[in-house]
Order: C-alpha cells, then structure tokens, then sequence
C-alpha cells in the first residue's frame, strides 16, 4: 500500500479509499452495459423500449450515487445512534407487505409502494440488521462472548430474517440477513472453535438433507425446495421445469466459451434464460464475455472485498470496523451465492448479484452502505495506519 | 503488525480468506464449465437456437435421345410475411395485393396474422417474386423454389408423368425414375428466439441442395410428335375413343414414341381435359381421381386387349419352329371350320379357297390358323405361349404393366385353343405384342422395352448407361428369317397393303378384334409393322380403339403407319430397299 509515502507527507491527513469507489463504480459501469445488452431485447418485446430496463436502472443507479455521496458525509456513529428506529422502521416496511401498499411481481409479493416508487423491504432490512448489530455488539462490548448474548444477538437478526421468510416467502433474502448477523459476530467474538462447530454442523446437515431426498424414490420428497434439490442434482433430467432455469443458464455459461461470443451477442437472452437481467444476469456475462470476462468481475468483487477488509481492519472504533464488516459480509455472500446458483454449484435461489443484476432497492441501498464504507474509511487518520 | 492484528482482526482477515476460497473455487467451477465443458453446452445451445428450412434441391430433366428437355425445372418463389418484423403493415398489404393480384381481405388477414412466419402464396413467378424482392419491405420474405416444367405439355404425357407439390414423382417415368431424378435438399440453418422469431441480424448458414440427375430416355421428340399428330388425326377421322402408337427399336428394346392420345396437360395434370371430357361425357366416374387415373392411364402398357389377327404371328413362329407347318402347306379355306361343337366362321365367309401357309397368312384367313393352331395341340400351344414370354410382364420402365390374361393350362381345351391361334379369348397388353413379335423378326432375341437410356451424374457430369436383360433364343434365325418373309408378303401383297412405303421393304400384320362383349359393334383395329422387312430397325403398332365406319385394321390402321414411316425412315437414315426386292411369291 503507497501508505508509508503518504504517512511521511501529512500526519494530519486523512484516508479515503479511491480503489474502493473506483471498483464499485467499474461494477455499476459494467452493470449497466451488460443489463442493457441483457434486456433490451425483452424490454423492446414487452414495453416496445428496448431502453426500458436501463432507464429505471440509471434512474436508481443516479439516485444511489447521490444518496451515497450524501450518506459517506454523515458520520457513521450518528447512524449507530440511530439503530433502533431503523430497525423498527425496517421491520414496519416488511410488514407493509402485507397491506394493500404491498405489491405482487412476477408472482412474488416483496414489495410495497411508497410515493411512486416500489421498494423491496428486504434490502433494507439488510442495511438494518448491519447498523442494529453494530450498535448491538459495541453496547455488549466483551460480553459478546458469552453464549447467551450472541444467542440474543441472533434473535434480533432472526426477527427480520423470519418476517422475510414468512412475509416476502423470500428464503435467499432471510439466509442473506441471518448470514450477515452471523459474520459480524463471527468478527467481535475472539472465539473460532464454536463456530467451526457451527459451521460444520451445517454443512452435515445439509449433507444429509440432500441425501435424503435424492435418495428418496418418492418424487414429492421436500415439496419445491425438494424439487430444487432434485434439479441441482441432475438439471438435464428436470430440463422442464424446476431444472429449466439451471440448464438454460448452463448452456448460456457453457457457450460463452473462453473469449465469449462478444458484447451483444447472446442467444440465450433473447426468451431462453428467464430472469437473464435478474438473477441470471452473470450468466449472460460469461456468454458474452466469456471465461475472461466473468474472472474480470470475480477480481473486481474480489478487490471490493479486499477493500473493505482493509478499512475495517484500519477503522478507528470497533463501530466503524463492524459496519464495515457487516457491509462485507452482506455483498461477499451475495456474490458468492449467486454464482454458485448461476453455476449450479449450489441448488437454485433468487439472489441477486450485487450493482449488476436489475433491481432498483437493491441498488439504493447497496451504494448506501458504500456510503457508509466510505465514511469510515474517511475517519482513518493517516498517522493511525502502519 | 503484530499489535495490529488484534482479535477481530484477525477475524476480518480470516474471512476475507474464506470468501476468496469460495471465490477462486467459483473461478474454478467456471474454468471447468467454460473450457471443459463448454463443446458440450455450445452444442445443446445451437440445438435449441437453431431452426432448419429446407432449401429444395432441383429436380433432374428428362432428355429426349437427342438432347431436347422433355422435362425441366422452374423458378417460382414463395411469398410469406414474418410478422413481427413488419413496419408498416399498410404497405405490405397494398403492395402484395397489387403485386400477387390477391383479394385485399385475404392477404390482410394473413399480414395482420401474429404469426412466426405466414404465407402468402406460393408458386410465385419469378418475375413477380424479382419484383418483390426489389421493393424490400421488411418483414416480407421471398423463398426460392423449383416446380416442374413440362415444354411440350401434352408430348408423351402418359410416358412422362408429372410431379406433385413437392416435386416427388406421381406417375410415369418421373415416379419410375424417382431415385435418379430427385436432388438432395439442402438446409437452411437459421437463429431464431424463444418464441420461434428469426433474427434476421444472425445470419444463416446453409448446406447446399444437390441437384437430381438427369435423365436421357429413348423417346425421340421428333418421331413422338409426328406419331402423335397421326394418332389425333387417325382418332378424329374415324371417331375413335383412342388412339395408340409404340414404336421401337425391336433389336434393343429402346422406344421412340409412346403415343396414347387424347394426351392430358402436364403442366396441369389436375385438369381434365376438353378432349377427355366429350370421350366421356356418358360415362362419367363419380369421383374425380377415378377420372383422373383414367385420363393418366397409358394404354399401351396399363391396358390389355384382344390381339386378334396381329396375334397370328405368333401362332406362325410357333408353328414354324415345332415344324407343323411348312411354308408351301396348302390349305383349303370354305369359310368356317367346325371345332367340337363350335362352327368359327372366317372373315371372308365365302371362303379363301385353295392357299398356301404364306397366302393364307396373307389373307389372314382363321380356319388355317385353327388349323395349324390344333396341329400344335394346348399342351405345346401353352408350351410355346410361354417361351415367347407372354406369360411374363416384358419388364418395360414403367409403373403399372398390366399382365396377361389368360387361360389356365388344364382349362385349355380345343376351343379356346382355336381362339387362341388367330388372337382372342385372351389378353395382353399393346408392349407386350410388340415386344413379342419384335423376338420373333429380330432373330430370337426377347429385348427389354424401354425409355432409360442413361442417366448423368448432377454433380460429377459422368453419364452412365442402363442395361436391359434380353432373353436369346426366343426362336431359331431360321423360322424368324421365314416370318420376316411371310410379314413382308403380307404387307407387299396382302392385307397389309396400305402399310406399303415407296421404297422401303415393310413387313407386317393388320388386326380386327372385336371387343369383349360380342356383338356391340365395337372393335379394335391394329397394325403391327416393322421396316426394312429383312433387318428390321424399327417396328410400330399402331392400336385404333372404337373406330365409327369402317374398322378393319388394314385400311384404318395400317395407313397410320404408312405415313409415319415415309417421315421417320428417311429421318432414321434408313436405306432404302433394292428395287426387286418386293417381288418374292
């Protein structure tokens, strides 16, 4: 890190992580090209715009840069003040689901409708959980050792995660929420060997769910979820229904090739992969830009993780460390589940994948939490860094 | 550092480290996906992009044997409109109404039709198709196809046959020679979407049709043509219900012309002719494919009758090679014979007198044939029906040869064996008489009939002959040499008079059937003639259905022979006969 020039030219100089807001607006960049190539086609078939999706895209996109640029200059402590009401707030939007302010897309009720715009409740309560457990962890200081109170601590992550679950009937959002909690804990409590425990308790009961409904000659073992299961296991053999979306998402991967077929040029947008500017948005990423380009955006979430590592490892407070943490965790498990659906490494789950995949909230809030990233790095006094 | 890595530091660091892992064993996955597998997916992906069109491959000609297309392709075009890449729909209906010269409310319910792809018309001109394609409206589509053409329409209609709408043969040589005439179509491999919708940015790929090969035959459109004018002429003087002509090389079996007039329409096969209709406006089919068959049929091989006198050939060769009979045999003719129980009267009912084999083949008297027929006995007659061939179709290249009808061998008794000998209570078909008596003046050797000469290879231009089984030793050269002479007497001095040509030695036999059943006043008049008498290069018979006015075969048939012979003879470049050659008995 050029850090050791830098300390030598002001003492009273403070950081600001330019690599970081340089990554994610590469992503936003590269986001909005490949959404367009990706919808234009559907959007010119459906709402006779092939501009449509990008439109609203750049709108959020526009709008978020603003809010992060604005949320980077509110001091990071003062949203830590601010937890609870954000909490409840967070959880009163999920709740609105339900009332006629909610809204049903695609067949899907996640979202609610507030002053001409719709927003998933969901994303912000991700944003939530990260400040309530910041505030949370740093109020229990050392006693987030203890068993009891990262028990606690979970319920609160637990309260939203379970209204998502059961509200949104969104399971990606729920795990999404509850892995972030996790990592945050993870991070204030000195203790490994717990979690190494927890961790592979998962993993063997995983394991052994997915034996058991593959192994299962009944064909309505698990219900859908066991359908899923079924699907990941041998997509070409469900090539109809639930392995559909898998298999079209295999073919458009596979296709892509090493240099991919070229900016533009995908087949498997044009009706054959559902969801392609959603869910499914890497997927036409590697047809288009092949093994080359898909490793292209794996190196820049990468760098942005690197980046975060760094300014919570430099953060002046354990509040500013554990947002950023928190911010962390919630776009590495993004990223990280949603190629390993794309890829079928995992069974099939909506998540998006973070700046690129088409979703307004989404968008909002992730470049909010940049803000918040960028706050504290801003806050790191060169004299602190070794 | 070390005081740098506090607890949750370390923490940070450590799960920076897990989320690498997961991510370099996503690249890792990826790596697998895209490189390793990736011929795999491509392959599956294409399959589900890709749409095939054929592209029809053009279809052989069919070549008289001097080169002149009997039979080629046209370019027509279809039209069809791809809806979703229509811009102004208005346009496109106006202009394809104008252009194709449809109902404006048809091609509107076409255009406006969401549909993938939609036709308009098909069987387009090229022209219009041109002119079309010129306009370049977007979403109008111009696909270029082959549809069989026929340039001299009626010529050897019933020998040609025609195609259907994918150009596969229906009837005729087109459905006989399917294998050499029909091209290997190509594919047009082009991208669409999920709904099916063509990209037109994609481009497309193709796998070129091959053509057919063509086909060279024996008709000669000359001898055809001139053939076919004499059967229409023949068939409106006498109002016949048809007329036939073959005419054949007897010593290889190739067909010069195959006429059965009235001809129908090639190039509208589906159309019953004006001709067809007042034939038949007695007797018309309920349904319109029976009529239509029946208009297609070719008489000459599709359809047996009774021989009657031409048949007496036969009987002769027979008779000739058992040795029963000899040329100086005299016999006496009082004008019937008395067989069993049954008195057969001779056409000449007061009689024909004293006369020899020869003479009495001359006048063609039946009593003698009676005669000679019971000297052979039905044991040797049926002996000898089957080694001529008669009971075998003659294997012509042709659908449908109709096979001989006749007795059983127990069933033959002396009567029908009398019948028999002069040409009735049995029949074949037109090719097979002249198939049969072309063995017995060609020196014993049963040809093949047929039209296949040689087909040419579309894509290397090699041409390659067909052969054709002959069966040697129908008859000796001997007693072929002695009917040739008897034939040529016949028509010299006898009842083939008006088959004579100036200067050319012709030999032949007339024939006067009556049809089945007795007594409706309908005959069958025929010649069978074949020139020069002594090396015969060609042989015709001319077969006249149904004549009003007088019947008899040698003055109605036999002049239709004479008159095709004084055109083809010199057109063949046959020599003329020595002056003397006639004079013989």
């Amino acid at each position: 890190m050029g850090n050791t020039r830098r300390k030598r030219r002001n003492r009273n100089e403070y950081y600001f992580d330019n690599t970081l807001l340089l990554c994610v607006l590469l992503l936003l960049f590269c986001g909005l090209i490949v959404l367009y190539s990706t919808s234009s086609y559907s959007a010119a078939l459906e709402h006779g715009d092939s501009a449509y999706y990008l439109k609203k895209q750049c709108f959020a996109t526009a709008l978020g840069l603003v809010g992060m640029f604005l949320v980077s200059k509110f001091d990071y402590h003062r949203w830590v003040k601010l937890a609870v009401p954000i909490y409840v707030v967070s959880l009163i939007l999920i709740a609105l689901v339900k009332t006629p302010l909610g809204r049903t897309i695609n067949g899907a009720r996640r979202w609610i409708f507030i002053g001409g715009l719709s927003i998933q409740p969901a994303e912000a309560a991700k944003v939530a959980v990260i400040i309530i457990m910041t505030a949370f962890i740093c109020a229990l200081g050392k006693g987030i050792r203890r068993i009891k109170s990262i028990i606690v601590t979970l319920l609160i992550a637990a309260l939203p995660a379970g209204m998502i679950l059961f509200i949104t009937k969104n399971m990606s959002s729920a795990i999404i929420v509850l892995g972030i909690a996790a990592v945050m804990i993870f991070v204030a409590d000195p203790h490994y060997l717990r979690y190494f425990a927890v961790v592979a308790g998962v993993i063997a009961l995983a394991t052994l769910v997915v034996m058991l409904i593959v192994g299962s000659g009944e064909s309505d073992a698990g219900g859908f979820r066991g359908d899923r299961i079924k699907a990941w296991v041998d997509p070409e053999a469900y090539a109809s229904d639930e392995g559909f979306q898998t298999l079209q998402a295999l073919y458009a991967i596979g296709s892509g090739g090493i240099i991919g077929k070229g900016l533009g040029q995908s087949m498997q947008k044009l009706g054959f992969l559902p969801e392609a500017q959603n869910d499914m948005v890497f997927s036409i990423i590697c047809e288009e830009l092949g093994l080359f380009g898909a490793l292209c955006v794996l190196v820049l979430f990468g760098t942005l993780i690197y980046r975060f590592m760094i300014v919570a490892n430099n953060a002046p407070d354990l509040t500013g460390a554990l947002l950023v943490v928190g911010v962390m965790g919630h776009i590495a498990i993004q990223v990280i589940l949603n190629i390993a659906v794309v890829t079928n490494t995992i069974p099939n789950t909506g998540i998006t994948l973070p700046f690129i995949s088409y979703g307004g909230t989404s968008i909002l809030f992730l470049l909010a939490e940049i803000g918040i990233v960028l706050n504290v790095s801003g806050k790191i006094h060169l004299r602190d860094v070794e | 550092m070390r005081g740098y890595l506090t607890s949750h530091r370390k923490k940070v660091l450590f799960l920076f480290l897990c989320f690498l892992t997961c991510l370099v064993l996503l690249a890792g996955r990826l790596l697998y996906l895209m490189v390793f597998q990736s011929a795999y997916y491509s392959e599956k992906a294409t399959q589900l992009h890709e749409r095939e069109r054929a592209i029809k491959a053009a279809r052989g000609q069919i070549l008289d044997r001097n080169g002149v297309v009997l039979a080629a392709n046209q370019t027509v075009c279809t039209i069809s409109v791809i809806h979703s890449q229509i811009q102004d729909e208005e346009a496109v209906i106006r202009m394809l109404c104008e252009k194709l010269e449809l109902p404006e409310e048809t091609v509107r319910k076409r255009v406006t039709k969401v549909s993938s792809i939609e036709r308009i018309q098909s069987n387009v001109p090229k022209e219009i198709g041109d002119a079309i394609r010129k306009i370049d409206m977007p979403g109008v589509k111009i696909d270029e196809d082959y549809k069989r053409y026929y340039p001299y329409d009626t010529l050897a209609s019933t020998v040609l046959g025609f195609t259907g709408g994918d150009n596969q043969g229906i009837i005729g040589l087109e459905v006989k020679y399917e294998d050499v005439l029909k091209g290997t179509d190509g594919i047009i491999y082009t991208m669409t979407d999920a709904r099916g919708v063509e990209l037109p940015a994609s481009g497309e790929s193709r796998k070129e049709p091959i053509a057919g090969n063509d086909l060279q035959i024996s008709i000669d459109r000359n001898i055809q043509e001139y053939a076919t004018m004499l059967a229409t002429q023949a068939m409106q003087a006498k109002e016949a219900e048809g007329v036939s002509v073959l005419c054949m090389n007897p010593q290889n079996g190739e067909i010069y012309a195959c006429v059965n007039v009235p001809e129908f329409h090639l190039n509208e096969p589906y159309t019953l002719t004006d001709e067809y209709l007042s034939l038949h406006q007695d007797d018309l089919y309920e349904d319109k494919q029976d009529e239509l068959n029946r208009m297609w049929r070719n008489n000459c091989i599709n359809d047996t009758y009774e021989p009657g006198s031409t048949f007496k050939v036969v009987t002769a060769a027979a008779a000739l090679s058992e040795g029963v009979v000899s040329l100086s045999d005299t016999f006496h003719c009082p004008g019937y014979c008395v067989v069993e129980d049954r008195r057969i009267r001779c056409h000449k009912t007061t009689g024909h007198g004293s006369q020899n084999f020869v003479q009495a083949t001359m006048n063609s008297c039946n009593p003698v044939f009676v005669n000679v027929g019971l000297r052979l006995g039905p044991e040797k007659y049926y002996e000898y029906f089957e080694k001529f061939g008669l009971l075998k179709k003659t294997g012509i290249d042709l659908p449908g040869e109709a096979g001989t009808i006749m007795h059983k061998k127990e069933d033959i008794g002396l009567v029908e064996l009398a019948t028999m000998s002069f040409g009735q209570s049995f029949q074949i078909t037109p090719i097979q008489l002249i198939t049969t008596i072309s063995s017995i003046i060609n020196g014993g050797k049963r040809v093949t009939p047929h039209f296949g000469v040689s087909m040419r290879d579309s894509s290397t231009g090699e041409a390659k002959k067909f052969s054709y089984p002959v069966t040697e030793g129908i008859v000796s050269e001997d007693t072929s040499e002695k009917m040739r002479l008897i034939l040529e007497q016949v028509v010299a001095n006898g009842g083939g008079k008006n088959g004579q040509v100036e200067g050319y030695a012709i030999g032949g036999k007339t024939a006067t059937s009556q049809t089945l059943p007795r007594g409706s006043g309908r005959y069958i008049s025929s010649f069978i003639g074949f020139a020069p008498a002594d090396d015969p290069q060609i042989i015709t018979l001319v077969v006249i259905r149904v004549p009003k006015g007088v019947y008899y075969g040698g003055t109605i048939a036999a002049p239709v022979v004479r008159k095709l012979y004084e055109n083809i003879l010199p057109y063949l470049e046959i020599e003329k006969a020595k002056e003397n050659s006639n004079d013989g008995l």
